[in-house]
Parts: structure tokens; C-alpha cells; sequence
């Protein structure tokens, strides 16, 4: 192989167990976002657009939806013959094998792969997060500031900075401390889980955190940390676009309603930098005279009769004469029938909802609907509702 | 049907389609919202199990190759068989009833005597249909026919408003006895689908034969002429049936895709078209968007009313825009205020903002590809 700048690993390994029945029986970056895409596209893209061509995915729960999805990499054309994408699962070796026991020890266990391509950099990315993101810049930066290890960080709300990793810098966005969600941050520059590290630098501190028992192998809780005591160049890179950690359903819907608005702050319409997906073959879609349809997002292969509003449709979703479908999500090739309701809910792929079912439509305040709870109604994948129907808002539907 | 080989015959006249194949073959007309004509032939092909395919082109292909690359969307970038462009030695873009095709047939002889399948089907582009091709194989051997041609009947009064059309006559049991090529009065009521089933072997003689005695259109010189030496029947096609003649022909088709029934016969009833993926985010309808009787493509933002109409990837229709009975193909912008009725927006043409342009049903206007009003 001819060696790299710049190999990117994406973490995709992760259960995602707080989105609930969408990750029952898949990896959270295979669920499915925007109305065509899944969230895994987002970093792969981002990659293609950056000009990385070598891409590790590091795999572990559920695996085969990811990998059949992402095949040899040709939606992001990463069919390359020299690098391209590599889906990376966890292996048995010589006497054991065993599950990635964090995100830095999935590395670790990867050593050979990176090694393959003697990079003199390695880009760690989650893929479980929406935005877009030059990273050919952060690279830039990296080298500008000599830097060990750059992490992209966001501006995030003062009152949400607990929930992230924050980093404090000193002159010049130099990181003098890191704290993983802390009481009372001290800023509310949160990592985004995005890290160049400078291969060397990083080989020896897995190697040492590899050998640590009581290490729990992670970037944020022990190999950063590890390394800013180690006096090792740490710098913060600023990142002022959209980003969003799809980690809940809260998350999940709101990221697919913020494409909602006429602009929307994430623009899937430049064609400067595309986001890529495996695409279906399915026709362009089809308005009856019956429907009406504002501010929502459809998919080629679908058929509309109803009403649609403040929705995300996925390819092949079949909305009856007289349905409504409000602020919701619906899932590839789900049929809604004539006259259904839907209000504020996720339903899952090739899901049925019968006519005349109600779902989400009983009459609580907004104020009730989230001060307990979300509100937001989730039925899984391939489950009937019945005619008639009622399912009230924030249930949970799906099967066992 | 793994021992068929396809060959798609591009010399196909397109004298009345105007504008719209300035700069394109026909096979490369933007249909259906996102597709090309030639998509149909090739998924069918494709979805019947053919996987030896070759494209004999003719005129102006740039667009076309564009289009087809490596053959990969339609699984035909193969080690073995798949895609093979048959290049033709004739510049000029193809005009007339009687297309000089037996020639490039006759040049590419070596790529269809080497193929390994025993049989061929041939097909034109302007027969837009979704098409299984194993019954008419089964026919073509239960008549033990040398050649089957596949046509779709009509009756009389349709057929007397086609143009530019080829016409079967058959006798009941189905052996073709005439065959009329562009007739100005029709006397036959069964339009020919130009799809030729046969044995490699023969297709390989009848060119030599025809073009040594200075043949040179295949649909004359190889099949009218023989109707008498050769048991050449017809198969008839049962399904829906949308053949590209004439601009007319190309706004009826386009229109009659927004009847739910024919848009799901043609893009799912025996297996999906394959396109060239565009890598365009979902259509975006915003908060004044009035949408009715339509088909929109990916990639589509629209703000105005669109009514009958159907858009193509990529296309931007402003606020306060009204798009009534018109087809807007790939990257088209309608500015504010625009009004439009009856119009085919070729690629990339601009309306700017307040415009109004209004065809006749029967006669829509046609804009040309990139131009801006």
C-alpha cells in the first residue's frame, strides 16, 4: 500500500440504546435520517468531500445492516484501489478475541489496519453525529499549530455544558484542561468527538493505555487526559456550523425538523458538498389532486393523498385520501391509511397504520406533553395498527 | 433467459422531436422525472436476466455515454458479458424513416458472431415500458417463429393519429404477413415495439445477406423484405405503452404519469428502473408550497404552486410561481412570480422572476436546453 496523510476511523459501533425501537436491530449510524439518508452518511461524505479516501468503520453491535449498507463504499466513492473503506468488525487473534472495550481500545485493536497505510495522521470521528465539516481544514489546522492532537469543539448553550466533554484553552485555543461533563463548567467549548491525532504520539498512548488494566480505553476519560499531563501539544478547533448528537429521540427528531425550516442552518442542497447515500430505485414521487404538503421533506417513491405537514418522508411511504400527518417522521415503505392522524410520532419502516388510526392525537398542553415527557410517540418496524385505533402521545410501540 | 444477448439500436429518426433532441439521441431524452428513455430498455433487459447488452450508437452520444459510463447502475459493468457501446461510423444525427443502421451493424459483426448466447433481442429506446421479455421468449419458441417482433395493438382511430409509427398486420395465428415503416394513412392497427427476437446465428446472416445486396436499413431490409422467407410472427404486448414520436407524444406520455395507475405499472409492475444516481437530498416543499396531481423528483425545492405538472431533479420553483401542465427537467428554475402553462423546460432553463409563457395542449412550447427568458 502506498502510505497516507490521513486515515479517518469512524466509530460505528455503538448500540444507541436511548433511541429506543430504532436501534433495536440496528447499529444507532444506520438509522435512517433526512428522508433519505442515515447518519452514517454524514462523516462518510464529509470524508469524500475532504479529500480522505482511506476510512476505517469500526463496527461491533448489529453489524450486518451497516455492512451490507455500506458494501465496498461506492455511494461514497470510496471504491477505492489504493485505500477506499474498510468495515472493521472485532476479530479473534492469535489466543483471544474480544468486544471493543471503548473507543480508544477500537483503535487499539486496529493497530495493523492503520499501520497498513504508515499515515502520519489518524482522524477519529463518531458516526453517530449530523453536520458537515471540512476536515481537510482541521488538518491544516493541526499542522499549522504542530499540534499532538487537535479536537474539534462547538460553542454549545452555558446551561447544557454539563452534558458534553468541555475543554478549557488558554492563548491561542491551546488546551491546558479537559472535563468530562462537569458540575460547573468552566466554558462551554464541548468536544465534538472529533480528534487529528499525529499517528506517532497517538501509537505510543494506546500502546500504554492498551497495557493499563485499570484504564476503562476511551479518548475523553482516559487517553486525552493522559496525554495533557503528558505535556503533549493539545489544541481546540473551532467549529461554528450545524452539529447535532443524535443520541435520543428527542435529538433524533428535532435534527430531522431543523431541515424543516425554508433555510434551514444544515443545507442538504449544495452541490459543492453533496452528502452521499445508497440510493433506492424508486420513481419520483407522486402528489394527488387530494393533497396537500408545507414545509416537509419527500422522498422519491412515495404516494401522497393526504395531508403532510412538518414532516420527514422516507422512499415508498404511502399517505391515504383524507390522512394527516403532522410533525412527524415516517419511516421507508410505511403505509398510513385514508383518514389517519398522525401527530408528533417516529413510525418505523413497513409499518402499517390502518385507516382511521389515531396516533399522538390526544389533547394535552405542550407544557404537559414536555415537562414529563417528550411527547413524542415511537411505533416500531413492521407493526400493524389497527382501524380505529387510539395510541396516545410519548408511547412506546415495537415489538419484543 | 441467460442465453439472450441484448442490442439496443440507436439509429432511431426523432425528425419530430424537435428541439428536444438537438443535442441528444432520443435514447437520451430526460423521461419520468429522473429517467432517460434508454433506462427503461436497459432495466427490462436487465431485470429479465439479460446481461450481455450492446448499444449501437449513432449521431451526437456524448450525453448518452455521459449517462451509461461503466453500465454499473444497471448491474452491466461485468468481467464477463455486460455493457459494450458499439461505435458507429456515422457523424451525422439520424434523420428519416429509414435510418442507415444496417451498415454500423454490419461493422460491429465480430462483437455479436463472438457473444456466447444463442439468442438476440433486439430494441430501439422509444418504446417506454416495463417489460418481463420471458413470454415473448416462450412464444417465440412454442411458434417455433425465426423471428418474433413485438408489437402492442390499438384500435383504428388511435393508430390514424399516429405518426411517424411501424405497423404490423397479422394473421390469426399470429405470422406477420405486412408490415407498414412510417405510413402517412395506416392500414394495420398493430404498432411495432421495433423489440426483434431471434436466433444469433440468423440476425448474424440476415445483415451480411441484406448488406451485400446494398441493404441498409435493418427494419426494411431484414424483416419487411423477408416476410415471406422467414416465419416472422408477433407477440402481443399487453402492458402499458408509452412510444416517443413526437414532442406531442412526449407531453402525453409525460402527463399520463400522473395517473396512479399507469405511474405504478411503469416504474414497479416487473421490477424497478435503474437510473444514473444524482446524490440529490429529498424534494422540499416550503411553507407556501400548493402541490396537486404531480411528480416531483429528489433534489426539488419548491415554494409556488405546481399543478399537473412534473418536476425533475434538482428543479426550483420560486414563491408565487404557478407551473400548470409542464414538464421542468433537471436543474430548471421558475422565479417568483413566474406563471407558466403548457411549457417543456428542457435542462437547466431559467424563467426569470414575473415571466409568463403559455402553450396550447396540443401544442406545448418547448424551451431549449440552458436557455434563460
Amino acid at each position: 500500500m502506498r502510505s497516507k496523510e490521513c486515515v479517518a476511523m469512524i466509530l460505528a459501533g455503538g448500540q444507541g440504546s436511548r433511541l429506543g425501537a430504532l436501534t433495536k436491530k440496528l447499529a444507532k449510524p444506520a438509522v435512517p435520517f433526512g428522508g433519505k439518508y442515515r447518519i452514517i452518511d454524514f462523516p462518510l461524505s464529509n470524508c469524500y468531500n475532504s479529500g480522505i479516501d482511506t476510512v476505517g468503520v469500526l463496527t461491533q453491535y448489529q453489524p450486518l445492516a451497516l455492512h451490507s449498507y455500506i458494501g465496498i463504499g461506492s455511494a461514497w466513492d470510496l471504491d477505492r484501489r489504493n485505500g477506499g473503506v474498510y468495515v472493521l468488525p472485532p476479530y479473534v487473534r492469535e489466543k483471544s478475541g474480544e468486544w471493543y472495550k471503548g473507543t480508544a481500545d477500537a483503535i487499539y485493536q486496529n493497530f495493523n489496519f492503520i499501520e497498513m497505510f504508515n499515515p502520519e495522521y489518524v482522524l477519529i470521528l463518531s458516526g453517530d453525529h449530523i453536520y458537515k465539516m471540512d476536515y481537510s481544514l482541521m488538518l491544516d489546522y493541526h499542522k499549522t499549530k504542530q499540534a499532538d492532537v487537535t479536537i474539534a469543539v462547538i460553542e454549545v448553550p452555558w446551561e447544557e455544558a454539563g452534558r458534553f466533554g468541555i475543554m478549557n484553552t488558554a492563548a491561542e485555543d491551546c488546551i491546558v484542561e479537559f472535563e468530562e461533563k462537569p458540575k460547573n463548567p468552566k466554558n462551554n467549548l464541548a468536544s465534538m468527538g472529533i480528534y487529528v491525532f499525529s499517528w506517532p504520539a497517538l501509537r505510543a498512548y494506546l500502546a500504554a493505555d492498551a497495557a493499563d488494566t485499570s484504564s476503562s480505553h476511551d479518548f475523553g476519560k482516559n487517553v486525552i487526559p493522559r496525554m495533557l499531563a503528558g505535556g503533549e501539544r493539545l489544541y481546540a478547533y473551532r467549529f461554528s456550523g450545524y452539529w447535532k448528537d443524535v443520541g435520543t429521540v428527542e435529538s433524533f427528531w428535532e435534527a430531522n425538523m431543523d431541515l424543516l425550516s425554508d433555510e434551514p442552518t444544515l443545507n442538504l442542497y449544495d452541490p459543492s458538498w453533496r452528502i452521499y447515500s445508497v440510493s433506492p430505485a424508486q420513481p419520483p414521487h407522486f402528489v394527488a389532486d387530494t393533497a396537500q404538503i408545507i414545509c416537509s421533506m419527500i422522498t422519491e417513491g412515495c404516494q401522497i393523498h393526504g395531508q403532510v405537514e412538518n414532516s420527514v418522508l422516507f422512499p415508498g411511504v404511502y399517505v391515504g385520501a383524507g390522512a394527516r400527518v403532522k410533525d412527524s417522521i415516517i419511516m421507508p415503505y410505511t403505509t398510513i391509511g385514508a383518514n389517519a392522524v398522525i401527530n408528533k410520532a417516529i413510525i418505523g419502516r413497513k409499518s402499517v397504520i390502518e385507516a382511521g388510526a389515531q396516533i399522538g392525537t390526544d389533547e394535552i398542553t405542550e407544557q404537559e406533553a414536555t415537562r414529563w415527557f417528550s411527547g413524542i410517540t415511537l411505533i416500531g418496524d413492521n407493526l400493524t395498527i389497527t382501524s380505529e385505533t387510539k395510541i396516545k402521545r410519548n408511547a412506546l410501540l415495537a415489538r419484543s | 433467459m441467460k442465453n439472450v444477448m441484448g442490442l439496443i439500436n440507436l439509429h432511431e429518426s426523432h425528425d419530430l422531436l424537435r428541439e428536444i433532441t438537438k443535442n441528444r439521441p432520443l435514447a437520451a431524452i430526460p423521461f419520468g422525472g429522473r429517467y432517460r428513455l434508454i433506462d427503461f430498455v436497459l432495466s427490462n433487459f436487465i431485470n429479465s436476466g439479460i446481461t450481455n447488452v450492446g448499444i449501437l450508437s449513432a449521431g451526437n452520444s456524448r450525453s448518452l455515454m455521459d449517462h451509461i459510463r461503466s453500465g454499473k447502475e444497471w448491474d452491466l459493468a461485468r468481467k464477463r458479458d455486460g455493457l459494450f457501446i458499439l461505435p458507429s461510423l456515422q457523424t451525422d444525427n439520424v434523420q428519416g424513416a429509414f435510418p442507415k443502421d444496417l451498415v454500423d451493424f454490419f461493422n460491429n459483426l465480430d462483437y455479436i458472431r463472438s457473444s456466447r448466447q444463442r439468442y438476440v433481442l433486439l430494441s430501439g429506446s422509444r418504446a417506454v415500458c416495463n417489460i418481463n421479455y420471458e413470454a415473448a421468449f416462450r412464444f417465440h419458441q412454442e411458434k417455433n417463429a425465426d423471428i418474433t417482433i413485438l408489437y402492442k395493438e390499438y384500435s383504428d382511430t388511435d393508430v390514424r393519429q399516429m405518426t411517424g409509427a411501424t405497423l404490423l398486420e397479422t394473421t390469426s395465428d399470429g405470422r406477420i404477413v405486412d408490415m407498414e415503416i412510417c405510413p402517412v394513412s395506416a392500414r394495420s392497427n398493430k404498432l411495432s415495439l421495433a423489440m426483434y427476437l431471434m436466433e444469433r446465428s440468423l440476425f448474424v446472416d440476415l445483415i451480411d445477406a441484406s448488406v451485400a445486396r446494398g441493404g441498409t436499413n435493418l427494419a426494411r431490409d431484414c424483416f419487411l423484405k423477408n416476410l415471406e422467407n422467414l416465419r416472422i410472427y408477433g407477440f402481443p404486448f399487453q402492458g402499458y405503452l408509452a412510444q416517443i414520436n413526437s414532442v406531442q407524444d412526449y407531453f402525453s406520455h409525460s402527463m399520463a404519469l400522473l395517473t396512479p395507475a399507469v405511474w405504478q405499472e411503469l416504474f414497479f409492475s416487473n421490477g424497478s428502473i435503474y437510473t444514473k444516481v444524482k446524490d440529490a437530498a429529498p424534494a422540499k416543499y416550503q411553507q407556501d408550497a400548493q402541490v396537486r396531481s404531480s411528480l416531483v423528483a429528489n433534489g426539488s425545492v419548491i415554494a409556488g404552486k405546481v399543478e399537473n405538472s412534473i418536476l425533475f431533479r434538482g428543479a426550483k420553483i420560486h414563491k408565487d410561481a404557478r407551473i400548470t401542465n409542464s414538464i421542468i427537467m433537471q436543474n430548471g428554475e421558475v422565479g417568483p412570480g413566474a406563471i407558466i402553462e403548457n411549457v417543456i423546460c428542457d435542462k437547466d432553463v431559467k424563467i426569470t422572476a414575473g415571466k409568463r409563457l403559455k402553450g396550447e395542449l396540443n401544442h406545448p412550447i418547448v424551451i431549449t436546453k440552458g436557455t434563460v427568458i
